[in-house]
């Protein structure tokens, strides 16, 4: 909890350093504010406790899963500090950031759907912005105006859910919600047995608002162009942050609040996931630009995930949590290099990354490791989350799904070469990489093989 | 009194319009007055929930989706503008230009 109070101030820090000249100081007060608050996420690791008059619910699945967020947003704020620097709006852009990584704590912690709806809307507003944040390209614009449309259009679903499911339950609380079996209104028409039939149509919409937020086939078209088109940190970002908040979102919602009904909704999450899996890795592979390809690979993550979290419900926390550590780390690795050869080069076509072995042999092999993680190569990370999402769909009697899920991540294996056997053949020219980033790069290739070797210290839930 | 099901009807024949709205009209700013009409059925529908079931909680939270409401359309609109002075055009078929 007080890491919100850290982050929010940050964030409120950041837009009155603009007032009184403070600029120069934003990137270390920002790097320092989310180191401190993921430490204090470590001090609050015994206190599990309810907020606001339990509104906010901090247990260990949710402390978790903010840690993750704020050492996920230190390496990103890290790796995108070109973005920030040398720019008028830097000050606005931090605080939107910090708003983005308070939603995002926001749609972990919450135990009532307000706390829901405002996480969810604090950090799409200020994402709105920040994909657009690169006002000369149109790209960017159209990809904000894009992710703006799809993203309301989304909430409406999802408050539509939460409005029935208030009217059949009483209540906004996840605990009194999950523990109804009463109605609490009766006439002609919903009867007065039972659980009125709109309660599931709400549980059903609350799907398909939630569905539209982790990117799932079929809800998924915004993501790709949104994710190619805005600028390539805050791609970066929305591909480990925003993905984190939204499927932990999506597991206290459909694990915690509606875990009576996990048997019928595990067929609707399984029908998400093989649409997810076949329709993301097919498309990954006819693209030529590595981001808008890292980009379905984001798509095609959600769909491990689902298998893992359909096949056992809220258990899966801690299979989730590792993948999404070990994706997160993977793809922060990606981008950095990503970052590195779009700023010399202009774009990030598979052509730029010709010759990279060659001629700058770090970021090549930091971007080897990233695609192997990426693709479920032992011994790094990836694979063991992979790993652990097969073994627990197997373990639960999904024999089939986990045959078809092993199969495209084979496919997964080819358009991640790509640019692997690209890297490996020509000659390429030198790039320039910063002392700041060639650190960066060290230490993400050294937490990528160390979540590989021993996984367990990822897994803490 | 009129009972609670006429007003689940009708709110879910407002989100249904503003549904479809959304999916069939091509000019933005329709658009956004679709979503907000969609918005405007689920604050209809928790209201009639609130007073149905004597709790004010549904009316708070209505008053949150409004000012929540206001925020987005303040930012899209902004956004959409970045849009018109760059196209001279608020028609999303414009929006093709990532595909593929």
């Amino acid at each position: 909890m007080n890491a919100l109070y850290v982050i929010c101030g940050i964030g409120i820090f950041a837009l009155l350093a603009e007032i009184f000249s403070l600029k120069k100081w934003i990137s270390y007060v920002a790097l320092l504010g989310l180191a401190a608050a993921a430490a204090l996420i470590i001090a609050d690791w015994r206190s599990i406790s309810y907020y606001f008059h339990g509104m906010m619910y901090f247990d260990r699945v949710a402390l978790a899963f903010s840690g993750l967020i704020l050492v996920v947003s230190f390496f990103w704020y890290w790796m995108s500090s070109d973005f920030f620097k040398g720019d008028e709006h830097v000050a606005d852009k931090s605080s939107l950031t910090f708003f983005v990584v308070a939603g995002a704590i926001m749609m972990v912690a919450f135990n009532n759907m307000a706390i829901l709806f405002l996480g969810i809307e604090i950090l799409s507003i200020s994402l709105y912005v920040l994909a657009g944040s690169n006002k000369q390209n149109l790209f960017s614009t159209e990809a904000s105006f894009k992710y703006f449309l799809m993203g309301s259009f989304a909430t409406g679903f999802l408050l539509f859910g939460i409005a029935l499911v208030y009217g059949a339950t009483g209540s906004f609380n996840i605990t009194v919600i999950s523990n109804n079996t009463t109605p609490v209104l009766s006439s002609a028409a919903i009867g007065t047995q039972g659980i009125p039939r709109f309660y599931f149509i709400g549980m059903l919409l609350m799907m398909v608002g939630l569905a539209f937020k982790i990117s799932a086939v079929p809800f998924h078209q915004w993501a790709p162009d949104v994710y190619d088109g805005a600028p390539t940190p805050i791609s970066s970002f929305m591909l480990t942050v925003v993905k984190i908040a939204a499927f932990s979102a999506f597991i206290k919602i459909f694990a915690v609040c509606f875990y009576r009904y996990q048997p019928t909704l595990q067929m609707l999450e399984q029908g998400l996931m093989v649409l997810t899996l076949v329709v993301a890795n097919v498309a990954a592979v006819a693209q030529t630009s590595v981001k808008r390809m890292l980009a379905f690979s984001g798509v095609s993550q959600v769909g491990y995930l689902l298998l893992a979290f359909s096949s056992d419900g809220a258990k899966s926390a801690g299979v989730v949590f590792y993948y999404l550590a070990a994706y997160s780390a993977a793809t922060l690795l990606a981008f950095t290099v990503i970052k590195i050869v779009e700023s010399a080069t202009g774009d990030s076509s598979v052509d730029k990354f010709r010759g990279l072995f060659k001629s700058n042999p770090l970021v090549a092999v930091a971007m080897a490791i990233a695609l192997f993680s990426l693709a479920g190569i032992p011994p790094l990370a990836g694979f063991f989350g992979k790993y652990l999402v097969f073994t627990l769909a197997l373990s639960n009697g999904f024999l089939v799904l986990t045959v078809l899920a092993v199969i495209t991540s084979l496919v997964g294996v080819y358009y991640y070469f790509k640019p692997l056997i690209a890297m490996t053949q020509g000659e390429g020219k030198i790039l320039l990489v910063s002392v700041s980033d060639r650190y960066l790069l060290l230490i993400l290739i050294a937490i990528n093989l160390l979540m590989g070797i021993f996984p367990d210290i990822v897994r803490v839930i | 009194m009129i009972p609670i099901d006429n007003y689940i009807w009708l709110s879910t024949v407002l989100f249904s319009i503003g549904v479809l709205g959304v999916l069939y009209r091509r000019n933005a700013i329709i658009i956004f007055a679709c979503i907000e009409l969609m918005l405007n059925a689920v604050n209809l529908l928790m209201v009639s929930f609130s007073n149905t079931l004597n709790d004010s909680r549904g009316q708070v939270f209505v008053f949150f989706i409004m000012a929540v409401a206001a925020a987005e359309v303040a930012v899209g609109l902004a956004i959409l503008v970045m849009m018109y002075r760059k196209t001279k055009s608020v028609d999303i078929d414009i929006l093709n230009r990532l595909k593929g």
